[in-house]
């Protein structure tokens, strides 16, 4: 039934994507949608079925304009190292415990630290995460990774938990 | 693409030159950076947000039709996939025993044993894994 409703889903989107209307591209799409949502019938794919839900559908709006903000300093924070002709990087792994539960929102924890200033998530291991850093500053570069992933969590926990 | 100088137009090509902009300071990292971790930071991050405005100046150029509707499924998809293939692709090179770049500092993930498969329950010299030897 949820996996009926899941290929149901799918093909809505592929033709409201693809604007096709003839009976080739209706039956291509339906053949598409329902092999996605057999494929990932027992993935947990159903995990992020909470997000439809108005409260939490607004905090993933107001996380939106937060991620992108990082994006956005993140990019002109790497831009400014590769560009400077002495390299300024001081590299290498830390990690931090999350205090998110859900799957779904480490998940989205650990791409969005990918996506912050001078971080990427290397594995996420129970609720360590570590993370790959182009700076790694001199005193407890653990604590400072864990104080960056605090603006993210308390979004998260909104919108999964 | 009627009139190549309106105001639309104009908003939609700068956009789209600034991410031409990003994607290349991305390759230029991705030539500087010493290692496949720190090439994966210039590389996820400069070309997400490049092909960002790329797409962004598409939708502002082509408006919601087929082609602008299929740029925003683009844009939602591609700010999923990126950081997950470069952590698939990072967690895989440190599995496969890639070094960190000489001059990194600290490798927890080798400390705690989580970097190697095999035999050896974890790699580096030592309790102090990656201090100066990485």
């Amino acid at each position: 039934m949820r996996t009926a409703a899941a290929a149901l889903l799918c093909w809505i989107a592929w033709i409201a994507s693809t604007g096709a209307l003839d009976p080739v591209g209706l039956a291509a799409g339906a053949a598409a949608s329902a092999a996605a949502a057999l494929a990932l019938r027992r993935e947990g794919a159903e995990a992020g079925l909470v997000l439809l839900h108005p409260v939490r559908l607004f905090w993933a709006l107001v996380y939106l304009p937060v991620l992108l903000a990082f994006i956005v300093r993140s990019n002109l924070d790497v831009a400014r190292r590769v560009i400077d002709p002495r390299l300024p990087i001081r590299p290498g792994i830390a990690k931090a415990r999350t205090t998110l539960r859900s799957l779904p929102a480490r998940a989205a924890l650990a791409n969005s630290v990918t996506l912050t200033p001078g971080t990427m998530s290397v594995d996420l291991v129970g609720d360590v995460l570590y993370v790959h850093r182009i700076w790694v500053p001199e005193e407890d570069p653990d604590g400072a990774t864990r104080r960056e992933l605090e603006p993210f969590e308390g979004l998260l926990r909104r919108i999964f938990e | 693409m009627t009139d190549p100088s309106g105001p639309r137009e104009i908003a939609a090509f700068a956009l789209m030159a600034a991410g031409v902009g990003f994607d290349l300071l991305g390759c230029v990292g991705l030539v500087r950076l010493p290692d496949v971790y720190n090439r994966l930071q210039a590389g996820t991050k400069c070309v997400t947000l490049g092909t960002f405005l790329l797409l962004l100046g598409v939708i502002l150029l082509s408006g919601l039709d087929a082609m602008g509707w299929k740029a925003l499924l683009c844009l939602a998809f591609l700010s999923v996939t990126s950081p997950t293939a470069a952590h698939a692709i990072a967690r895989a090179a440190h599995r496969s025993g890639v070094p960190l770049a000489p001059g990194s500092v600290l490798d927890r993930y080798a400390e705690d044993g989580e970097g190697r498969e095999g035999p050896e329950p974890a790699g580096g010299p030592s309790g102090d894994a990656g201090e100066g030897r990485p």
